[in-house]
């Protein structure tokens, strides 16, 4: 079973559609963990690591993105992580094509169906197990 | 026609439909946003008597809270804005007041609303991102530089330090000439909604009820023109509350404050006087209508039947209208602009003291200067072309809004049950049972839109490739840089044992039952900053942590 986190990075409290994610994800047939609003990437990052999952999504619509990210990225692979990420929320264009170079592996804006995201996911491991 | 043959006819008339219904058969999305199946057809058998309808000006209120309404002045027209530094943002206000807007309204960015300085770690990333960063009385001086607090009204969206820039507001008015007495305007102050939706709580629910009571005993006494609380129902409905979880949790977290206010001893015909409401306008137009006319009905009822309220003035639901952040789309974002003007309406024919109208580029990024004029521009249309001004409460009488209007009340009063047998609100909160009823919400319509049971036009339904590649507004990226310098300044001009000594005398009121208000106005004077009077609060109330629930 694929196990992920939905996390809150920043002071961001707009969590309906991390919450709203974290469900679908679970009723996709995933373990799911929710991290609640309000994280550091530091505490993002251990919890990730500590949980052991297979893939992180961070959900953030506050513009704070284009910092918390980066920070998230460095501070994993300080930890000699590999954890895939993933983003929802409010990105603008240019910077959804930055988080892609910076290792990012999709970016999900404002009216993406649920369904897209759960075969994304599954579809990334299976590539991942070939 | 009497009532026995409405009745009969209605029913020959429905046999008669209910045959034709082989050859053409109703279809598409019948069913209200609570779920509820909507009627073919709505007679005056479904209305209730006319004193539940009433008189505008006169209780229940369902017909709005003036005699007149917009017939002797259009609502407030008031745009909420603030971004980047205080200077971006005051050039901003000057703009809309020049364009015609009649009121301020102050989007702070999170770390103020959280209580953090800009250097804080906690801020990485935000400052200046969802509203103007203030640090210190510097930055709201240059805020309200050249704009006259006698004769602006200012609503300031801020919760859980309310209380530190209300001071600051005093005290701009202060090197303004302007005294306390005379400033006119609405502080957000509503903690409950943070804990159930919004999240920019700091202390646990007791504390911050205290420095909610604190502030409106200060402004009984201090600023009789200030409204002390906007007891808010918008971010209820954008986490995913329907229209009756969205007056029923709004109008049972008023009914906690003014509890609050009673057994701080004020009296709630005074304190009822200064309360305001504040909720969001969605697509659905007669829906929405009714969602306002039942709001104020209940209010008045609940102030009357259960805190005796006899003075009219304080059985008066008074609100502001945003119109919905989460209808937007990204996709083509030009039908937002029609989104945006159904919604409004719904505002002013459901009777709205003043509007927010949103932008249409609001899904992509913060609005740029020109769609924040074609929103402004909206209400406008609205208030001086579309004609609905001219009378008050035009859809009163129609049969299915009549009955919408007492459905969403039942429904609602329901809820409202349900939460006092659990203890209350700060209770229900805290039991989860608020969030996890808002989340169910929200889960089921995003189910209803992956199914195509919701259509929401470019989104699952009319779909078009675009080449987006559109102008967004952009918050400059060294602002954070210069954010830090310009604290960093103000912490080396100012008198830090002042600092101190005010700090100090911050918690010893803090931790006895004063009035922290006093001891906050002396800090915010002595520049003190937002981060170093929240912590010292921390100190001695702790912070909450939410339940996380999915």
């Amino acid at each position: 079973m694929i196990r992920v986190m939905i996390s809150k990075p920043g002071l961001d409290g707009h969590d309906r559609g991390a919450k709203v994610i974290a469900r679908a994800l679970r009723d996709g047939g995933m373990e799911v963990i929710y991290t609640g609003i309000r994280q550091t990437p530091e505490q993002i990052v251990q919890a990730a690591i500590d949980e052991d999952v297979d893939i992180l999504g961070i959900s953030i619509l506050s513009g704070a993105h284009m910092k918390l990210i980066p920070k998230i990225l460095t501070l994993l692979k300080d930890k000699g992580s590999n954890i895939p990420i993933f983003v929802g929320g409010i990105i603008p264009d240019e910077d959804v094509n930055e988080l892609k170079k910076m290792g990012v592996i999709q970016v999900y804006g404002p009216g993406t169906r649920t369904s897209e995201v759960i075969e994304e996911i599954k579809r990334y491991f299976e590539h991942a197990n070939v | 026609m009497d009532k026995e043959e409405i009745e009969k006819k209605y029913k020959e008339w429905n046999d008669r439909t209910n045959s034709l219904t082989k050859k053409y058969p109703e279809e598409g999305n019948l069913k209200s946003s609570w779920s509820e199946d909507v009627k073919r057809l709505y007679t005056p058998l479904d209305v209730s008597d006319y004193s539940e309808i009433g008189f505008p000006g006169e209780y229940p209120y369902t017909r709005g809270v003036q005699n007149t309404m917009y017939r002797g002045k259009l609502w407030t027209m008031r745009q909420y804005a603030g971004f980047g530094t205080a200077e971006e943002s005051n050039k901003r206000y000057k703009y809309l007041l020049e364009q015609g807007q009649s009121g301020l309204s102050i989007a702070f960015d999170l770390p103020t609303q959280i209580g953090y300085d800009s250097d804080d770690p906690h801020s990485l990333g935000e400052v200046g991102k969802v509203g103007v960063a203030i640090d210190s009385l510097t930055d709201m001086e240059t805020l309200f530089e050249g704009i006259p607090l006698d004769k602006v009204s200012t609503s300031m969206t801020i919760n859980s330090t309310a209380s530190v820039l209300l001071a600051m507001y005093i005290a701009v008015g202060e090197k303004q000439g302007t005294k306390r007495d005379k400033l006119r305007g609405t502080i957000q102050n509503d903690i409950l909604k943070e804990y159930i939706a919004r999240g920019t709580y700091i202390y646990p629910p007791k504390p911050s009820m205290r420095i909610i009571t604190n502030i409106f005993e200060f402004c009984s006494k201090e600023m009789p023109l200030w409204n002390t609380i906007s007891v808010s129902g918008y971010h209820i409905r954008e986490a995913g509350a329907d229209a009756v979880q969205e007056v029923a949790f709004t109008l049972a977290d008023g009914i906690e404050y003014v509890k609050s206010a009673i057994s701080a001893g004020l009296d709630p015909n005074v304190f009822g006087k200064r309360l305001s409401f504040f909720f969001a306008s969605h697509n659905n137009l007669l829906e929405e209508i009714a969602k306002f006319r039942a709001a104020r009905r209940m209010w008045a009822k609940i102030m009357k039947e259960k805190f005796n309220v006899t003075d009219p003035e304080a059985l008066k639901l008074r609100f502001h209208t945003q119109t919905s952040g989460s209808t937007l789309t990204a996709q083509q974002p030009e039908n937002n602009i029609v989104r945006v003007t159904i919604q409004a309406l719904a505002a002013v024919l459901g009777g709205t003291q003043s509007l927010h109208t949103n932008s249409m580029d609001e899904a992509l990024a913060l609005p740029t200067e020109d769609s924040v004029r074609t929103a402004l521009r909206t209400q406008q249309i609205i208030g001086y072309e579309s004609g609905v001004a001219k009378t008050v409460d035009p859809l009163a009488g129609s049969y299915y809004v009549e009955s919408l209007t007492d459905e969403i009340e039942k429904k609602a009063f329901e809820y409202i049950k349900r939460i006092d047998e659990i203890g209350g609100m700060i209770n229900a909160i805290e039991a989860g049972y608020v969030q996890q009823e808002i989340s169910n919400s929200a889960y089921e319509y995003q189910k209803e839109i992956e199914s195509k049971g919701q259509i929401i036009v470019g989104v699952n339904e009319f779909v078009m490739t675009e080449n987006n590649q559109r102008v967004t507004l952009k918050v400059n990226d060294d602002l954070e840089k210069k954010q830090i310098e310009k604290l960093n300044k103000t912490r080396s001009k100012r008198d830090l044992q002042l600092v101190k000594n005010s700090l100090n005398k911050l918690r010893e009121v803090a931790k006895t039952d004063g009035n922290i208000m006093y001891p906050i106005i002396d800090a915010v004077r002595v520049y003190a900053t937002i981060g170093e009077i929240s912590n010292t609060l921390r100190e001695i109330f702790g912070e909450y942590k939410e339940s996380v629930l999915i």
